[in-house]
Parts: C-alpha cells; sequence; structure tokens
C-alpha cells in the first residue's frame, strides 16, 4: 500500500511539473514560490494517516491510491441545458466551474454595485497579481494541512471576490462547481479568495455537484477575509454522487467586529472533509459555525472545525447536527483554540446525531485548548435513535407512522436551518434538505410525504 | 351498543403480567374514574387503549364501537376518536405547537373525508381553545410542543390538544397530578366544557380531589391488575378516608392462593 501511494505521489510530482510551468501566473516569482513550497511540502507529509489525530477517524487511502488525472487538463464542456436543474434566481451572480475551471459561457453575473468585483480567480491573478498577492496564500495552513498544500501547489482557478468598504451586496452569490466526465478519475483543486473591507456586507455560497463524474475528487480551499464590521454569510453545499471524493478547507481571518457565520450542509459524497478554521484575529468579532450532514448507503462524512480565539471579547459558537443510516460513518471534531490574550471568550460547541440504524455509526471528539484564565468555554455531545415515545405521541394524534418520522427528522434538520437568516438562501437549502430526505424514503420504499 | 368494552383484557409489559383480566363497559356519554394505588395498572390500561404496541396482550379483547380495537394502530384509533391525555406529556423540539395541533387535526380530518384546514381557518379555532385553559398565547404558536412547559403547562397543553381534536372516547391519565388547585380547577373546566352525551371519558387518578370538580358517574377500583370494586361517585369519598387498604385486602382475597 505504502509503495503504491508512492506510486501516487510520483503521479503528482509528474503533474505538477507540467502544470508548474504553465499555469496562470508561472511568471509571478510570487505565487511559482508559492506553489512550489506548497508541493514541497506536500510531498515531505503525503496523505495523511489514520496515525495522524486530526485523521484518526477517516482514512483517506482511497484517495491516496487513486491515479486521479489534473481535471483543468482537459477542456470538457457543458451545455447550459445541463446547469438548469443547479440554476438559483434571485442571486447577484452565479460563477460556473467545470472541473475547477471558471466558465463565462455558463456563468451568469448580474449588474453588480460598484465596489464589487466578481470574477474567477485565474482572471485575477492575471489582471490584478499585487492586490492578489496581498491576500492568496496569507491564511491557510500548508505547513498543518496536507490537502491545503496540495490545494495551493495547484491553485489556478476558483471564485474570487472583493467587496468595497461599506458595500453591502444584499443579494447572495453562488459557486457553483461542476465535476464532470466519467472517462477517467479525476482531481480539481478549486481554490477561493473571498476579500471584504470594513463594514461590508456579503453572502456567498459554494455548491459542489456532479454531472455524469464518475470517480472525481474535489480538494476545495477558500480563503475568507473578514474585514473590520463586516457581516459574512458563507455555505458550503455538499451534493455531489455518491462516488465523489471532497476535501473542503475553510478558513476565515476575522477583523475587528466583525460577524461571520459558516454554515455547512453534507448531503452527498461518498468520502468528505470538511474542514471550518475561523481565525477571531480582531476584538470583539463573532462566529457561527452551523452544519447540517446527512448519510446514508457508506458515505463517511467528517466536519473538522478548528475555531482560533486570538483577540478578547470574541465569541463562537458551533452547532452541528449529523443525521446517518445505514452504514455511513459521521465524524464531528470540534477544537477550540483559546490564546493567551484572548480573554472573555465565550465558546460554544454543540454536537447532536441521530442514528437511523445499528451499523451507522458517528465518532465526536471535543478538544478545548485554552491559555487565558478569563474566558467561558462549554461543549457538548448527544448521540441518540428516533424517540420511540415522540413517535408514539405523534402517532397517538392522528398522525401515521411514515409522517411522524419524517417530521422527527426534518424538525431535527431544521435546528441548523433555524439558524441561518431566513430568505431565499435558507429556502433553496431548505429544498435540497427535504429533497434528500424524500430520497431516502424512496429507497427504502416508503410512501412519500407531501411536507 | 356501548361505545368501549373490555372483555378479560391480559397484558404483559417486559415479561411481567400488568393487567390480569379487565373486564370495564364504557357508554356513550359517560365518566368513568379509575382509581388505584401506584403500580396497580391504570396507565398499563391508559396506554393500551391508546395502542402502545410494546405493551403485549396475552388474552382479551377490547370492542370499540363495535370494533377490534386491539387490531388497531395508534393513528388509527386516534383518527377514530380514541384520545389520550398523557400522564407524561412528551418534548418534541422543532415542531411547534401549532404546526403540531394543525398536522394532527389535518391527519384526522383526512381520515373522516373532510378538507384540511388551512392555517388561516385553524389559527381561530386554536385561539378559542387555549382561551378556555388561559394558555399564554406564545406557549401554542411559537414553542416547540412541551419543551421548556412546566408541568402544569404540558397538562394543559393535553387538554388543549383535546379540545381541538375533539375525541369520542378520551382519557385522561393522571391529569391532576402535579397540578395546583387553580391549574387543576382550569383544566377541569376544559373537560366539563367537553362533557356531552356523545362523549365518553376514563379518567385514570390516584387521588379523589379531581373528581370534586370531575365529576364521574363510576368509580372502578384498580388494584394489582384487576378491577376490585365499582361503584358510583361515592366510592371516590370513601376512598379517600379509608385508603386503598380494604381495597387491596380484596384484592389478595380475590387472588387464589398460589
Amino acid at each position: 500500500m505504502i509503495a503504491a501511494t508512492q506510486q501516487q505521489l510520483g503521479n503528482y510530482l509528474e503533474s505538477f511539473s507540467a502544470f508548474d510551468q504553465s499555469a496562470v501566473g508561472h511568471e509571478l516569482p510570487w505565487l511559482r514560490k508559492l506553489r512550489q513550497n506548497a508541493f514541497a511540502r506536500f510531498c515531505e507529509v503525503g496523505f495523511p494517516t489514520t496515525h495522524v489525530e486530526d485523521w484518526r477517524f477517516t482514512n483517506v487511502s482511497a484517495i491516496a491510491q487513486t491515479p486521479f488525472e489534473l481535471g483543468t487538463t482537459s477542456r470538457l464542456s457543458l451545455s447550459s441545458l445541463q446547469l438548469e436543474p443547479y440554476r438559483v434566481s434571485g442571486a447577484a451572480a452565479q460563477l460556473v466551474f467545470v472541473n475547477g475551471r471558471f466558465s463565462q459561457e455558463l456563468s451568469r453575473i448580474g449588474k453588480l454595485p460598484k465596489g464589487v468585483i466578481i470574477r474567477g480567480l485565474a482572471q485575477q491573478i492575471a489582471e490584478n497579481p499585487r492586490e492578489t498577492e496581498n491576500h492568496l496564500g496569507r491564511y491557510l495552513d500548508i505547513q498543518r494541512e496536507a490537502f491545503s498544500a496540495l490545494n495551493t501547489a495547484f491553485l489556478e482557478d476558483g471564485g474570487y471576490v472583493h467587496i468595497a468598504r461599506g458595500v453591502v451586496l444584499e443579494e447572495p452569490i453562488f459557486f457553483l462547481f461542476v465535476s464532470t466526465g466519467a472517462d477517467a478519475p479525476r482531481v480539481t483543486h478549486p481554490r477561493n479568495l473571498i476579500v471584504t473591507e470594513e463594514a461590508s456586507q456579503l453572502t456567498v455560497i459554494e455548491d459542489y455537484v456532479s454531472i455524469d463524474a464518475g470517480k472525481a475528487f474535489s480538494n476545495a480551499a477558500t480563503e475568507l477575509v473578514a474585514g473590520d464590521d463586516s457581516f459574512i454569510s458563507h455555505y458550503l453545499l455538499e451534493r455531489e454522487d455518491q462516488q465523489a471524493f471532497n476535501v473542503s478547507t475553510l478558513r476565515i481571518q476575522q477583523g475587528r467586529n466583525a460577524n461571520v457565520a459558516s454554515h455547512s450542509v453534507l448531503l452527498g459524497g461518498s468520502l468528505v472533509r470538511n474542514n471550518v478554521h475561523p481565525v477571531l484575529a480582531g476584538e470583539g468579532s463573532d462566529c457561527l459555525i452551523n452544519g447540517l450532514f446527512i448519510g446514508n448507503g457508506r458515505q463517511h462524512l467528517d466536519n473538522y472545525m478548528l475555531v482560533e480565539h486570538a483577540k478578547p471579547h470574541c465569541g463562537s459558537r458551533q452547532f452541528y447536527n449529523g443525521i446517518l443510516d445505514d452504514r455511513a460513518h459521521g465524524v464531528f471534531h470540534g477544537r477550540i483554540i483559546v490564546h493567551k490574550d484572548a480573554q472573555k471568550t465565550d465558546a460554544k460547541q454543540t454536537n447532536r446525531n441521530l442514528l437511523l440504524s445499528d451499523n451507522a455509526q458517528i465518532d465526536t471528539k471535543p478538544q478545548l485548548e485554552i491559555y487565558a484564565d478569563d474566558v467561558k468555554c462549554t461543549h457538548g455531545a448527544t448521540i441518540g435513535q428516533i424517540d420511540e415515545s415522540a413517535l408514539f405521541y405523534l402517532r397517538s394524534r392522528g398522525i401515521d407512522e411514515v409522517s411522524a418520522r419524517n417530521l422527527l427528522l426534518l424538525a431535527f434538520a431544521d435546528e441548523c436551518l433555524d439558524r441561518m437568516k431566513p430568505g431565499p438562501v435558507r429556502a433553496h437549502v431548505e429544498a435540497l434538505i427535504h429533497e434528500r430526505f424524500l430520497k431516502r424514503f424512496r429507497r427504502s420504499g416508503w410512501p412519500i410525504l407531501d411536507l | 351498543m356501548s361505545l368501549l368494552e373490555i372483555k378479560n383484557l391480559h397484558v404483559n409489559v417486559d415479561g411481567h403480567e400488568i393487567l390480569k383480566g379487565i373486564n370495564l363497559t364504557v357508554n356513550k356519554g359517560e365518566v368513568h374514574s379509575i382509581m388505584g394505588p401506584n403500580g396497580s395498572g391504570k396507565s398499563t390500561l391508559a396506554q393500551v387503549l391508546a395502542r402502545r404496541e410494546s405493551y403485549n396482550v396475552t388474552a382479551g379483547e377490547i370492542l370499540y364501537q363495535g370494533k377490534d380495537l386491539l387490531a388497531m394502530k395508534p393513528e388509527e384509533a386516534a383518527c377514530d376518536g380514541v384520545f389520550l391525555a398523557f400522564q407524561y406529556p412528551v418534548e418534541i423540539p422543532g415542531i411547534t405547537n401549532a404546526y403540531f395541533l394543525r398536522s394532527a387535526l389535518n391527519a384526522i380530518r383526512k381520515s373522516r373525508g373532510l378538507d384540511e384546514m388551512d392555517a388561516m381557518d385553524f389559527l381561530p379555532l386554536l385561539r378559542e381553545k387555549a382561551a378556555l385553559l388561559e394558555m399564554d398565547e406564545k406557549l401554542i404558536m411559537n414553542r416547540s410542543v412541551n419543551e421548556a412547559f412546566s408541568g402544569g403547562e404540558k397538562k394543559r397543553n393535553e387538554i388543549l390538544q383535546m379540545a381541538v381534536l375533539e375525541p369520542k372516547l378520551a382519557i385522561l391519565d393522571e391529569t391532576d397530578s402535579g397540578l395546583d388547585i387553580d391549574a387543576m380547577r382550569i383544566v377541569s373546566r376544559g373537560v366539563n366544557a367537553m362533557r356531552s352525551p356523545q362523549r365518553s371519558f376514563i379518567v385514570v387518578t390516584h387521588y379523589q380531589r379531581l373528581l370534586n370538580y370531575i365529576v364521574p358517574d363510576y368509580v372502578h377500583v384498580l388494584v394489582n391488575g384487576r378491577i376490585v370494586r365499582s361503584g358510583g361517585a361515592q366510592l371516590a369519598l370513601e376512598l379517600e378516608e379509608k385508603g386503598y387498604g380494604p381495597a387491596e385486602d380484596l384484592a389478595r382475597s380475590a387472588v387464589p392462593a398460589a
């Protein structure tokens, strides 16, 4: 197995040599150095094994052993018709990426207010390298995270957003990442950079889907810089097909009084790792980290939270709910680090899980590291089944068994929806969740409830 | 035809025989009270009537409106007019009281071939019933079912559900326990307002006190899985005075020595 993995690292080396000399921005010394350092680091550490504490519950050998082709090298295209089911209404923009590469033709960008820049990262690198250099690669921890190092080595395209000081963009921005092409296993390394200046407001959604994709690996990374007094909502929607691998890392850098909400909804994929890493680097900043993961079959859904409190008077609240059926395996790892200066920190963490079958599994692990002395940190985790007494209570009032079960599951999922701001994005997410439930019941041959 | 006929009902729970041959007939419009010491099987009887499936009926039968109640699922019994006010109402986070009640009412209406009620039609009905029980509107509209309700609020919520669902047979399982005298008056008023020649009640209680407010037509004493005495409302007063001791003696004498 080690030999096979070595060989795969060899494949990455081959891809990288070609990529390094031709990728967008290869002539920029800082960018070339960033990629080369990241690749060197990746080669040094390789793919993590379950001996590494942060990966104890998630075995990535299926990723390590698959000989992926770099997605961007093939020029597969999609028709607008194929994208129809993934279109959204009421968005300021929907950027479409096909196997990691931005597609101008498929994207829809409306008239934007002054002070808002939305484009592909490759274009941003080419047209404004100096501005890009100020932020790109400054926040992601490639020393500690192998997948972030790998992403950085192969970074080229993804979503780029810049919101100027005081600008409020009320309509959301969608990034739609489509994996496609069943002929060969493909890897893509979407890289997003979102920079919001002081007192701005933004809602951005990363939406991962598959269209006839076969075995695909999305190794995504996002650097989100939330300026002082900014108000930012970020959503991750993972709904790729059940052959997909998805590792995504969201690194948030929060300024003074910045208010950020991260919502993750994992519905698809076979092996999924969702890293959320906010650093509360400005006094008085606040972060909500909200998530829902729903797995069945043999899905493996791993949520790794790392919340760093670096300054005083910051708050963070983590709420993750998991619903697991069949042989699905869920992981919640919630790490909170309170640095020495971060007095008056208020950090809270809650992970609640419903297991719907005897073979479903959840590993939940809180990890608190507190170096300040005047802080409030709480954590809690629960694992349970559908409450039989609640089920009987509902049925005793005339509600049939299937509807009663659905009601209880949706109520559990709704706890996460309730933390999202009411509006079109939440309605969109709600519809996806309901669709996910219906799929499950359809598969089990249960009648379908009209909700 | 009587509304409910229980004949020689034997029930096992977790391998123990809890009910050992219950016979009881309830006619339309009657209020029956079942009294007895703790552990005598009162709640088991209530739950079996509401069709809790984990309770194993080993012998006997129950006819409800002439039909085999034991063949019904809980939701079927409910749609046919059976209602249990739970001794321990269940908390259901994430479902508002109003949504829950409307879903329940619509499930029952649907089973009777009636149109479903939309929120606009349902709200005035809910408000009217809530006023009768002096319940805070916030508790009903915005809060999850029974979540963080006080004991008294939960019991009132049960009666509110009964008032909305308008059953033919209502079983109140120790609805008085944990209620102060004011709450008991309110709950009793709610129950009495629903008494009609078309509706029957089985009031399960440990204390006679509730029966000062909800005056029964019949009182039955359940001891050790059997009804050992039956009588009129005055029997409750006698039990209050003398306790269950004499009834328990009666139960023992009725059991053949092993």
